[in-house]
């Protein structure tokens, strides 16, 4: 069961919570192995090496075999977390995780750190902003954006638990905890962080999250209540709670960090269409145009995912009500 | 190797490429020329080499066999169902609705198969993936993985050309088909491989080139690689199409359909003749 935590903490770096949270579990299981393509470090730190030189294999600059390597070592028994940079685990590795990976029915752990804009500065390059658009449409794939720690934990530690390929997006920030330490989560089941009459905003991941319960409080001040949900996993994505909240509010704003094509803001569409719901909606998120070189703080307001702008999103889709 | 040996791996071989051809031409599609060129490394793994048991093909103390250029499924089907992993009939279903045995092998379906494989360049990266899992457990299985000259062009073979010797396994061995042609032309006409052999030593592999119709050859290659300490890659000198004179090395023998398939069944008979004849 889900506990929101009552108090303001400032939570750690989600990739933080990734690391130490795969140590914890590789210490319990001898089937855990970490895979890398050189980019380890950048969320281990020297930690996992350190601890268990044997597994983990960091095999250098080949994303293709980064993915397909920890399906044949799935193949064996064992439970490989093979990690990279979110646009190399997406764009870089598509046809390995598709083929390698899902098709093939292996039981992998891909990890993309540092998506959407959370990778700020390494510029445009590096910017992940499809890779949910990429990985969603492959079947049998379990996409999980843990929004903080204590859902990172749950998440790194029901993958391991679990029979298949999960895409794990993990933020390379950490905002404010929302969850309890003892909080449960359930795949397929998002979560409802503020409850609100007038409209519902269906958020993912640690920063755009914020950013939604901020916009909230700016909604709050002009007199509208909102409600506010971390849908927690992409696929399966919570239809019925969807559903639920449309017609309870009777308008609906997706915020992600990610491209508004593609990703949550169209499977909540999708959810939306098919179930005759009609109503207004508004997308937040990185529209049709190629990341930059810029603080994430900086990239949010020149994409247009502040707090004001889903707060406007809000207003929007508000005023569209029939 | 002994007389009586050699004898039955023939007869194997044989009877891999009549039961090849016979599938595929009847179900009137089919990859028939890298199916032909890689019979004899079938043979010689699955007739003298690996350890497997039809009866449990997913039995612990197997080895491993990764089919990376996944489009010759019909020559693996075809010596596993000789072996007795599923009934001989059943190779008559291939490439039909509802089939175990697809066009590209895939170890979903079909009893035997350790790994799927089709687009090209990852059933060799996935094959070192396995032979690394067993490593860390300290299993002494062997992993074979067969690539294509043509998939040698995908980048993600030299990542595993790479990786394999810096990973220190040796439990591992590459077998090249090294048949000179792909599907669109012949291999050093669309970017060659150049001294294949000598490419492997330089990685850090042990490396050797073999008659790949040679079965003895095969099995001492094999045999000298294992004896080493480090992974084996054998290029195997092939002739695409080979065992159906009529198709051998000429172009266009990548995949036949339909009316393609005219003479193969001349090409069978002589193939049961040759059979029968050992």
């Amino acid at each position: 069961m889900v506990k929101l935590i009552n108090e303001k903490i400032k939570d750690i770096e989600l990739t933080k919570a990734y690391s130490e949270q795969l140590i914890a579990l590789a210490k319990e299981n001898a089937m855990i192995v970490d895979l890398e393509a050189d980019v380890g470090n950048c969320i281990f730190g020297p930690e996992f090496q350190k601890v268990f030189p044997e597994r983990y294999l960091d095999l250098g600059i080949c994303e293709q075999s980064l993915s397909s390597i920890s399906a044949g070592i799935s193949a064996t028994g064992m439970i490989p977390f093979c990690h990279t940079f979110a646009a190399f685990a997406s764009r870089r590795m598509c046809d390995q995780n598709y083929i390698s990976c899902a098709y093939a029915k292996n039981n992998v752990k891909i990890v993309g750190s540092g998506p959407g804009i959370s990778s700020g500065e390494n510029g445009g390059t590096h910017h992940a902003n499809e890779d949910i658009a990429l990985m969603r449409p492959i079947t049998d794939i379990t996409i999980i954006e843990p929004a903080d720690s204590v859902a990172m934990r749950w998440a790194v530690k029901k993958a391991a638990a679990t029979f298949g390929v999960f895409y794990i997006r993990a933020e390379r920030y950490g905002q404010e905890r929302l969850y309890e330490d003892d909080s449960g989560f359930e795949i397929g089941k998002a979560n409802v962080l503020r409850e609100g009459n007038d409209v519902t905003i269906i958020a993912e991941g640690n920063l755009m999250i914020k950013a939604s319960l901020d916009a909230a409080d700016i909604l709050t001040a002009k007199g509208v209540s909102a409600c506010v949900i971390d849908i927690f996993t992409i696929k399966p994505i919570d239809e019925e709670m969807i559903i639920q909240y449309a017609k309870e509010t009777g308008a609906i704003v997706t915020v992600e960090n990610h491209s508004i094509t593609g990703g949550l803001g169209s499977a909540v569409a999708e959810v939306l269409c098919e179930s005759f719901c009609g109503v207004p909606m508004k997308r937040i998120g990185i529209p049709n145009r190629f990341g930059e070189v810029a603080q994430p703080e900086e990239l949010q307001k020149v994409m247009h995912m502040t707090p004001e702008d889903i707060a406007e999103a809000a207003m929007s889709g508000i005023a569209g009500k029939k | 190797m002994e007389a009586n040996t050699l004898n039955e791996l023939k007869k194997f071989a044989l009877d891999i490429r009549i039961e090849t051809l016979n599938m595929i031409s009847k179900h009137g599609f089919g990859h028939m020329g890298g199916s032909l060129s890689v019979a004899d490394a079938i043979t010689v793994l699955y007739g003298n080499q690996m350890k497997y048991d039809p009866e449990n093909p997913k039995w612990d103390g197997r080895d491993y066999l990764v089919l990376s250029k996944g489009h010759c499924g019909p020559a693996l089907y075809s010596a596993l169902a000789i072996k007795g992993f599923f009934p001989r009939e059943e190779l008559l279903t291939i490439n039909k609705l509802g089939t175990r045995l697809p066009s590209h092998v895939d170890k979903n379906l079909t009893p035997g198969i350790d790994m799927t494989a089709g687009s090209l360049g990852q059933g060799v990266s996935c094959a070192l993936g396995i032979a690394l899992g067993l490593k860390l457990q300290n299993k002494p299985n062997m992993v074979y993985a067969i690539i294509g000259d043509g998939e040698a062009q995908e980048g993600q073979v030299w990542e595993t050309m790479l990786i394999a010797p810096n990973r220190g396994v040796k439990n591992f061995i590459v077998l090249l088909d090294n048949n000179k042609q792909q599907l669109d032309e012949f291999t050093e006409h669309i970017s060659s491989l150049g001294d294949i052999r000598r490419k492997a030593e330089d990685f850090g592999w042990y490396a050797l080139t073999v008659d790949g119709h040679d079965l003895s050859a095969i099995d001492e290659a094999i045999e000298k690689c294992k004896a080493e300490d480090k992974p084996g890659f054998i290029n195997m000198e092939t002739v695409k199409g080979k065992g159906w004179p009529d198709k051998e090395a000429i172009l266009g023998n990548h995949a036949l359909r339909g009316a393609a398939f005219a003479g193969v069944d001349e090409a069978i008979d002589n193939l049961r003749k040759e059979l029968a004849a050992i």
